[in-house]
């Protein structure tokens, strides 16, 4: 079970967190104009790649929030996590 | 009743205190602080099991967790547990052992045959014979391989005994109190870590019981005792005996198992029987000793045969002889301690020795107290079926696969030593990749991928000084990085015999023209031909020939197989053994019951329960519940000998005829607040919502990213900028999840604030013509009529004093209203409608008579929502604005989504208006063509429509609105029925939707 840095409520256990996929995705804009493969890469195109990624959790039994999480998808290993709104690198 | 192999004073069990018990229907005793296998071998028992594949007699080897052979069905304080292990499951009153994998006895087992035939069961067989005819496998080949493999027998009784979970955080895990888990966990403890420190055994001590060495002038068990107890003194460490740590998982994540009570014969009922603990360290120290490994020779598992270092223990720790003639056979100086411990006791051994005659203190020792050592010697092949008579010994040639001479000596008991393999399965567990070490041709841990710090044997290092230094150094340094002290200790004086250099010796040749069979795994009857055979065979990676030959595999995990198998194959491809490598250690290390692993949540503990306000009414009126997630519903309230269909019919008609109150707490509720909250809502539901006034509410829709509908519901504008959001009891979370997820990464912008308060609001909602006039009365004050309080209304007014919100929706298609109170007022606010509605005829309803309502009057909900359908398949493609952008909007565009001949919601009646048809049926043109029969639809949602007094369906077909007026079948393969169908609209009642608006 992994432990899990929330940037608000510190180191907690894997079971107190949903898992919400890639973090790198952007959503269009509401109301953009956007040809039908922008689209269809946004809604279905996922990389997987091994080693890391950041990715999206929340916090859902505890402060709510959504965050940030850099893992290594092969060893589990995280490396940083951050608010939502932070950036990682 | 005496006890033919116990010795008169030797060993730690109580002996004041006799525990009798059976095996195979016979009684016997032995004493407190026995496992089953020592009592029995002081019994003279040693034919306990037969082999599982050969059905070979099978006895003893080992006196802990390496035991592969003696797995016993046991019953014991009221459970049936089979594959209990014989030499770890200790002793208590009235147990009952009976041997596995036998019929009709131990003695005579009739599966023996195969051992006769083993001719044809090489390595591979199951996968090579039970091919063909492919007919013959589910009636023939499984029920036999079934029947043949398999062990012990699962008890199919409930389990009655609790079980616990237990989450921990400590400094430092230490993995087993030999003396560098002692050491290692003093030390820590010194410094003010927090301490925890596990031992799978009973006693602490580990090797420390049984060599013979002392420590500050304490012998070693003295010792052991005098650390324990002063750790057990200390507030910052835990001391936990028979507990095993048995899996290393993800970020310093261990889990332990500890067996609380098994030992005990009367316990408090409020004791659990065994706890999972799941403990976080920060650091690790794996102090998990090391397993003995057997050399490979002729018949190595007839019973009588033993790892040397288990003779030593069952005579130091149980005080029991293995037997009274010993043959020891070894590569390595360890085995001379077993020798030495026969000779103790009065009994002679030979010792068989496979290297050059030399000189070490300990064979110093030996040859000083006259025992009979043959050096260049070996056992060749053991005789005697169900227990050794005596061996074919060999002097072996200088090249050592030959012989010199050979000749054959009585013995009733081998004792072998392969030298020591250091338990590696819980660093390779935490991804440390392993290293082999040369010098004692074994597997120890490398480069850490986790914070684990492996100690003592389990690190290669044998001897007991550099066990100790190790782990009073480790411990020291690990916890003072986390505690910031660093108290000194001195490591105390110690007094060992060394040990010289072992023989990489592993195998015995064997003479021309003789080929018993030779083990390596025990446990899972993997032969040396076997591994030659998958070799002969291609199979060239070890985890492949793990897989065809079985080596390795199962409970056993190649504890004392694992090097033996290696260094065959290393052998016949003439590679080094780390160029084969090793395979996957996994966990458990040994097995742990089930009912440990699921804890305390079975039966009503195994979700929680979620109970409206109004539940205890329901109770009392003979409500039957139905689960809807973790929310218990009433389905229907049952009067006299109603059955389900007949109770239901009843609600639902009552409500198309009068009124009826339905509790609707369960629905998800979300408060959303701020001054965004009306664009916010424009974005998440398909339709429009920046118009909507204060006081009305609105049905919505909203979609997932990929144009599916995810869920429906009302929201209510209550005030400029504070809506109440509804949701399916289903989609509750999800919704919240998913408005949480755009308001805090897509649209932080947004000024919105949403909550749950599903859990703050009691509902009711009141349904059927006279509901109009109930309310009337409950709100006497109020205006409730249809220009005050119009279809989509809201008003807020006193309950009977109590606040409470009235809104004007319907999901049974009846003039409808549903009130909310504070979930305190709930029970009040449910037996005032009780009361005040009896003049109306009002009844309770539940979900069946709720979904009956829905159904027929064509409105959609989970079955329907399915994950699979967008707003058009479900004909609310009205809900779909043209003119703006929301969530999924882009994906309604996609060519599938847009083909003529899409699915399509319909209704289905039966021709005969008679035949219910089943939910899941699939709609089929011809009900006799070849299968595959192309599907046309699926039926959805199914009831007996109250209005028309016969059945209907909603079902999901494709290009279904043009099927309107067509006949199929509804085919259920599962239910064995096929109903002629005509297509008709989904909506079945009232079309226009006059009723909601009246």
């Amino acid at each position: 079970m992994l432990y899990i840095k929330c940037p608000y409520c510190g180191l907690r256990a894997q079971k107190e967190f949903s898992y919400g996929g890639d973090a790198t995705v952007k959503r269009p804009n509401i109301n953009e104009e956007i040809s039908s493969e922008d689209w269809d890469n946004f809604v279905y195109m996922r990389k997987s790649p091994r080693g890391k990624h950041i990715e999206l959790w929340q916090h859902i039994a505890g402060c709510r929030q959504w965050i940030k999480v850099q893992r290594d998808t092969a060893t589990h290993e995280i490396f940083q996590t951050a608010k939502v709104t932070e950036e990682i690198r | 009743m005496s006890q033919p192999f116990r010795l008169n004073k030797e060993g730690l069990i109580n002996r004041n205190k006799k525990i009798s018990f059976t095996f195979n229907g016979k009684k016997l005793f032995g004493y407190e602080g026995d496992t089953i296998a020592s009592a029995l071998i002081a019994n003279g028992i040693h034919l306990v099991g037969r082999s599982f594949k050969y059905h070979r007699p099978r006895g003893f080897f080992g006196a802990g967790v390496e035991e592969p052979n003696a797995k016993l069905q046991v019953e014991f304080n009221g459970h049936s547990e089979p594959n209990v292990n014989a030499t770890e499951m200790e002793l208590v009153e009235g147990l009952s052992a009976t041997s596995q994998n036998c019929w009709p006895s131990v003695n005579f087992d009739v599966g023996a045959i195969n051992n006769f035939l083993k001719m044809f069961f090489p390595a591979g067989f199951y996968y090579k014979t039970f091919m063909w005819p492919k007919s013959f496998w589910y009636k023939i080949y499984e029920p036999f391989i079934r029947k043949a493999a398999g062990l012990g027998v699962a008890s199919i009784e409930k389990d009655k005994e609790r079980y616990e979970h237990k989450f921990e955080y400590c400094d430092l895990l230490v993995t087993g109190s030999g003396p560098s888990g002692l050491a290692s966990a003093y030390a820590a403890a010194k410094n003010g870590a927090k301490v925890i420190l596990a031992e799978d055994k009973p006693r602490f001590g580990g090797t420390l019981l049984t060599d013979d060495v002392s420590i500050d002038n304490l012998s070693g068990k003295d010792w052991a005792e005098k650390i324990i107890s002063e750790l057990k003194s200390m507030p910052n460490v835990t001391v936990k005996n028979r507990s095993q740590v048995f899996g290393y998982y993800d970020h310093n994540m261990l889990v332990m198992f500890e067996r609380v009570s098994d030992h005990l014969e009367k316990k408090s009922k409020f004791i659990p029987r065994q706890r999972l603990w799941y403990i976080r360290a920060k650091e690790t120290i794996l102090s998990t000793g090391s397993i003995e490994r057997p050399i490979v020779f002729g018949n190595n598992d007839t019973p009588g045969i033993f790892l040397s270092a288990a003779a030593k223990e069952y005579m130091k720790v149980y005080g029991v002889l293995v037997g009274k003639k010993p043959l020891i056979f070894t590569n390595n100086d360890s085995a001379y301690e077993t020798a030495l411990e026969f000779k103790k006791n009065n009994v002679e051994p030979i010792i068989l020795d496979t290297r050059e005659e030399h000189s070490s203190e300990l064979i110093d020792e030996a040859k000083s107290k006259g025992i009979d050592i043959r050096f260049t010697h070996g056992v060749i092949v053991a005789n005697g079926y169900k227990k050794v008579k005596s061996a074919k010994i060999g002097k072996l040639n200088k090249d050592k696969n030959s012989f010199e001479k050979i000749e054959t000596i009585e013995c009733d008991c081998i004792c072998v030593s392969g030298f020591w393999t250091p338990s590696v399965h819980l660093a390779s567990q935490s991804g440390n990749k392993l290293k082999y070490e040369e010098k004692i041709d074994a597997f120890i841990p490398d480069k850490k991928k986790q914070h684990e710090t492996s100690v003592g044997a389990a690190n290669g290092s044998f001897t007991l000084e550099e066990s100790l230094k190790h782990g009073f150094e480790n411990g020291s340094n690990l916890s003072a990085k986390i505690t910031e002290t660093k108290t000194e200790i001195s490591i105390p004086n110690v007094n060992e015999k060394k040990y010289g250099a072992h023989d990489k010796f592993w195998c015995m040749p064997l003479p021309k023209n003789e080929n018993p069979k030779r083990f390596v795994d025990f446990q899972n009857d993997v032969s040396v031909s076997d591994i030659e055979i998958a070799l002969r065979e291609g199979y060239r990676s070890i985890e492949h020939v793990k897989r065809y030959t079985t080596l390795g595999m199962a409970t056993d995990q190649g504890r004392t197989s694992n090097l033996n198998g290696l260094q065959l194959v290393s052998n016949i491809e003439n590679k080094i053994v780390p160029e084969v490598g090793h395979t996957t250690f996994r966990p458990p290390f040994t097995p742990i019951t089930i009912g440990t692993i699921v804890g305390r949540e079975v039966g009503m503990e195994y979700m929680p329960t979620r109970k409206t306000p109004m539940h205890e009414w329901h109770e009392k009126n003979n409500a039957v519940f139905v689960d809807a997630g973790v929310w218990k519903r009433p389905r229907y309230y049952k009067q006299g000998s109603e059955t389900l269909f007949e109770a239901s019919k009843r609600e639902a008609k009552n409500v198309r005829e009068n009124v009826g109150i339905c509790d609707v707490t369960t629905l998800g509720k979300i408060d959303i607040k701020g001054p965004d909250a009306a664009e916010f809502l424009n974005r998440v539901y398909t339709n429009a919502w920046m118009k909507l006034p204060v006081g009305k509410a609105r049905y919505g829709l909203m979609l997932r990213e990929d144009g599916i509908v995810m869920d429906d519901g009302t929201t209510t504008r209550i005030s400029e900028n504070h809506y109440h959001m509804t949701t399916t009891t289903a989609q509750a979370a999800n919704v919240l999840s998913h408005l949480e997820y755009y308001l805090q990464i897509v649209w932080p912008e947004l000024n919105v604030n949403v909550v749950s308060t599903t859990e703050q609001w009691a509902g009711a909602a009141i349904a059927g013509p006279k509901s109009r006039e109930m309310l009337s009365k409950l709100y006497p004050d109020l205006d409730v009529s249809n220009e005050a309080l119009p279809f989509m209304g809201y008003k807020e007014a006193e309950f009977f004093g109590v606040p409470s919100r009235i809104f004007r929706i319907s999901f049974s298609g009846e003039l409808a209203y549903e009130i909310n109170v504070k979930s305190d007022h709930g029970m009040f606010m449910w037996e005032k409608m009780m009361e005040v509605g009896k003049e109306f005829g009002n009844q309770p309803y539940g979900t069946e008579a709720l979904s009956t309502l829905r159904i027929e009057m064509g409105h959609v909900a989970g079955p329907e929502l399915d994950g699979r359908t967008i707003p058009s398949d479900v004909s609310l493609n009205g809900l779909v604005s043209k003119k703006k952008d929301f969530i999924g909007k882009n994906s309604l565009g996609r060519e599938a989504f847009n083909v003529e001949s899409r699915q399509k919601i319909v209704g289905l009646i039966p021709i005969d208006r008679k035949s219910s048809i089943p939910e899941g049926s699939h709609i089929v043109q011809d009900q006799n063509a070849k299968l595959p029969n192309p599907k046309l639809g699926h039926v959805s949602s199914s009831c007996w429509s109250v209005e028309n007094n016969n059945p209907f369906s909603l079902a999901i077909m494709k290009d279904g609105k043009n099927m309107i007026g067509k006949k199929f079948f509804a085919v259920s393969p599962l239910k064995n029925k096929s109903i002629e169908v005509e297509v008709i609209s989904s909506h079945y009642v009232d079309p226009e939707g006059k009723r909601v608006r009246s």
